[in-house]
């Protein structure tokens, strides 16, 4: 804590604050500023209702107008604060309006009405979470299910590929033989395919094996992915040799010094990796949208997707499950951004 | 019990040929050292040994048994790295149980051999460290350790001291001697250093060029070099290598004057040698009875001997090694003799002639 207090508060020299610490920190601030204010935006408007959001000008925290329940009211009646004739401020309920005038009624006395002219009141605001944002869509439209989903073909692909794209990195920077280069430009060479152009092969293959609406149709094609090949192979180029030839000495089988030897030392392009294959897969959209057209098997994209119609989009709710898909993704970065930077360095790998 | 044998052992790089056909054999529990300067071969031909290079031409046998073809896994090998090549990712003692564990050794057993092994290289405090966390020393104590636990038929050092600082390297090579003395066992040694050379082996092999110049115990090359590559090779300061020729009658000829007393008959007459003699067996002498008159160049006064650089008239350089201390100084001419039971002659293709090795007609 003091560590964090002390990074906050660091300055130039000891003594006074020199022009460069005002300059750096308005700097920092505004690196800030710029990345976290939407996402805090994006939070705080996730609590707000629907009638908030649509509010102009827009409030910062979600704010909702006062209700109160009022003895011979079966509604809750919205709360004003009118300027009186007399020039004092009263708290009351609005009962209706009609025209330019407002009919009012004073919570603490039920039984009198009063008229008061509508431009003289202004509404009593308070800060309240839209809780139902969340709570609604998790229950309404099974968001646990994509949820499930997601992580299911997330965690799932993620190892697949660790291993698979381990496997041929180990094979191309350990083993020495024919057509390793072509194998390796082959690879490489499938970086400048887009995903959009092999959409359709792919899917017809994926339909003649029959996986269409499974999650393996999502999980078994991108399994193994040439940008990992080539990060894994770069890092394992740097183990020493002398390495890989004691553990031969040392009755080491193939598989031994690939999975006690090279793996435990490619544990940083390993992280980096696996920090890339999950933002893949949790933020995949255009191939879970081709295959996965039951909402059983739908992950979280396709069903923020939902909320998104041709003729109304239902914010309050896509906000709220944006911020539901974000936090998995910012705990796992969290957890492994100690790993993102020695990995990317030692990598070369952005 | 044949320890391994090389059957005129080749290695070619695409048209580069880097070991050009080597016969050896060495006897169990022996330890030889293959010597040479860089590029000669040495490594390579170790690894070839381990397994770990290909061999192109030619057979390796190990305990008779033919292993030329097959992997370095299955040989029962342990090799020491230049680079000690320990596992970072493994404890002290991981790494020295990795092999046995490999071997499918029971784990009482394996922790059995480790500690005794340590005991033994002094390792018992360090078991739980990483190798990073270890001085230089020390982590090549590891390493030899990490050969010694599994027992195996031969050991292959390539280069183990080399990143050693001089004080530790002459401290580890007395402790690779002592251990060596206690669990016996066949080693092969590669060093560039043939002081290392010279004071663990029981016998070496001096390599040049990818061919063995000679093998022979420590003392013999030096005693009895075969050709200029080993007399050069071999001692230090190099031995004095100066040019000379044989008259009619016979008698040596070394700038013009004929060497009484010095082995006769050795070449046919005018045929150009090359005479050589250590900078030990040239002795400061009386101007009358002198070889040689040298013009002093430098002086080394290292206490209990002193080496005197410098050159006789015909450009002749000569080192000469004199005991104790003197005061010859820079400047100063130093009449020398040459020991007469000391003297080497090499001919013109630098084979040692030797009045026991006849000239070749």
């Amino acid at each position: 804590m003091t560590g964090i207090l002390r990074l906050l508060t660091a300055r130039r020299g000891a003594g006074r604050l020199h022009w460069t610490d005002w300059a750096t920190y308005a700097y920092l601030g505004l690196a800030v500023l710029l990345m976290f204010g939407p996402v805090l935006w994006l939070v705080l408007s996730s609590f707000k209702t629907p009638a908030a959001l649509l509010e102009f000008p827009p409030s910062f925290l979600p704010m909702t107008q006062k209700e109160v329940r009022v003895e011979g009211y079966p509604q809750p009646l919205p709360l004003f604060s009118v300027t009186m004739e007399d020039g004092s401020t009263r708290e009351l309920a609005q009962v209706r309006r009609v025209g330019l005038i407002a009919q009012m009624v004073d919570p603490k006395a039920p039984g009198t009405t009063v008229r008061v002219a509508a431009d003289k009141r202004q509404p009593v605001r308070e800060m309240a979470f839209a809780v139902s944002n969340y709570t609604e869509p998790l229950a309404k439209y099974d968001f646990l299910r994509f949820l499930e989903n997601s992580l299911f073909v997330t965690l799932i692909a993620t190892a697949i590929t660790l291993v698979i794209n381990s496997m041929a990195a180990y094979a191309l920077s350990i083993y020495e033989f024919k057509g390793k280069t072509l194998a390796m430009l082959a690879v490489i060479g499938t970086l400048m395919i887009p995903i959009t152009i092999v959409l359709v092969p792919v899917y017809l293959v994926v339909t003649e094996m029959g996986l269409v609406n499974s999650l393996w149709a999502v999980i078994l094609p991108g399994a193994a992915t040439p940008t990992g090949v080539f990060l894994l192979r770069q890092y394992m180029l740097t183990i020493p040799r002398d390495l890989i030839e004691a553990a031969r000495m040392d009755k080491a089988s193939e598989w031994r010094i690939y999975a006690r030897i090279v793996m435990p030392l490619s544990a940083p392009a390993l992280a980096v990796l696996t920090i890339f294959s999950i933002m893949w897969r949790w933020n995949d959209f255009l191939w879970p949208l081709a295959v996965l057209t039951k909402s059983e098997v739908q992950t979280l994209q396709i069903g923020l997707n939902a909320f998104q119609g041709e003729l109304q989009t239902q914010w309050h709710y896509l906000l709220a499950m944006t911020v539901v898909t974000l936090t998995p993704v910012a705990i796992v970065f969290a957890f492994l951004q100690r790993f993102i930077a020695t990995g990317i360095a030692n990598t070369g790998m952005k | 019990m044949a320890g391994l044998e090389l059957k005129a052992v080749r290695k070619d790089f695409g048209p580069v040929s880097v070991i050009k056909g080597v016969d050896l054999s060495i006897a169990d529990g022996e330890l030889v050292v293959f010597v040479g300067p860089s590029g000669c071969g040495k490594s390579t031909l170790l690894r070839m040994i381990a397994g770990l290079e290909t061999v192109s031409d030619g057979a390796i046998r190990i305990e008779g048994a033919d292993v030329t073809h097959m992997p370095a896994s299955d040989r029962g090998l342990a090799m020491v790295f230049q680079s000690y090549a320990l596992y970072p990712h493994m404890s002290v003692y991981a790494n020295m149980a990795f092999a046995l564990e490999n071997m499918g050794v029971a784990k009482p057993e394996i922790a059995k051999r480790v500690q005794r092994a340590a005991a033994m290289l002094r390792l018992t405090d360090y078991l739980d460290r990483k190798p990073g966390a270890l001085s230089g020393g020390q982590r090549q104590r590891v390493a030899i350790g990490r050969a010694i636990v599994r027992d195996p038929k031969i050991f292959l050092f390539d280069e183990p001291l080399s990143n050693l600082d001089a004080e530790l390297r002459v401290a580890t090579r007395k402790e690779l001697a002592a251990l060596h003395a206690e669990i016996g066992g066949t080693m092969i040694y590669v060093t560039h250093d043939q002081v290392e050379a010279m004071t663990l082996a029981d016998r070496i092999v001096v390599l040049n060029g990818g061919r063995i110049e000679q093998v022979g115990a420590p003392l013999d090359l030096y005693n009895r070099p075969d050709n200029l590559f080993v007399a050069g090779f071999i001692g230090s300061p190099r031995m004095n290598l100066l040019p000379a020729t044989m008259d009619a009658s016979g008698a040596l000829l070394l700038a013009g004057r004929a060497l009484a007393g010095a082995p006769r008959g050795l070449a046919p007459a005018g045929e150009r040698l090359t005479l050589g003699v250590r900078p030990e067996h040239v002795e400061a002498c009386a101007e009358a009875e002198a070889d040689l008159v040298a013009q002093v160049d430098l002086v080394e006064r290292l206490g209990g001997e002193t080496f005197v650089y410098g050159a006789a008239p015909g450009d002749l350089a000569l080192t000469i090694r004199l005991d104790g201390q003197t005061a010859v100084a820079r400047r100063e001419s130093l009449p020398v003799r040459f020991s007469r039971s000391h003297l080497h002659v090499f001919d013109q293709t630098g084979q040692a002639r030797r009045p026991d090795i006849p000239a070749r007609s």
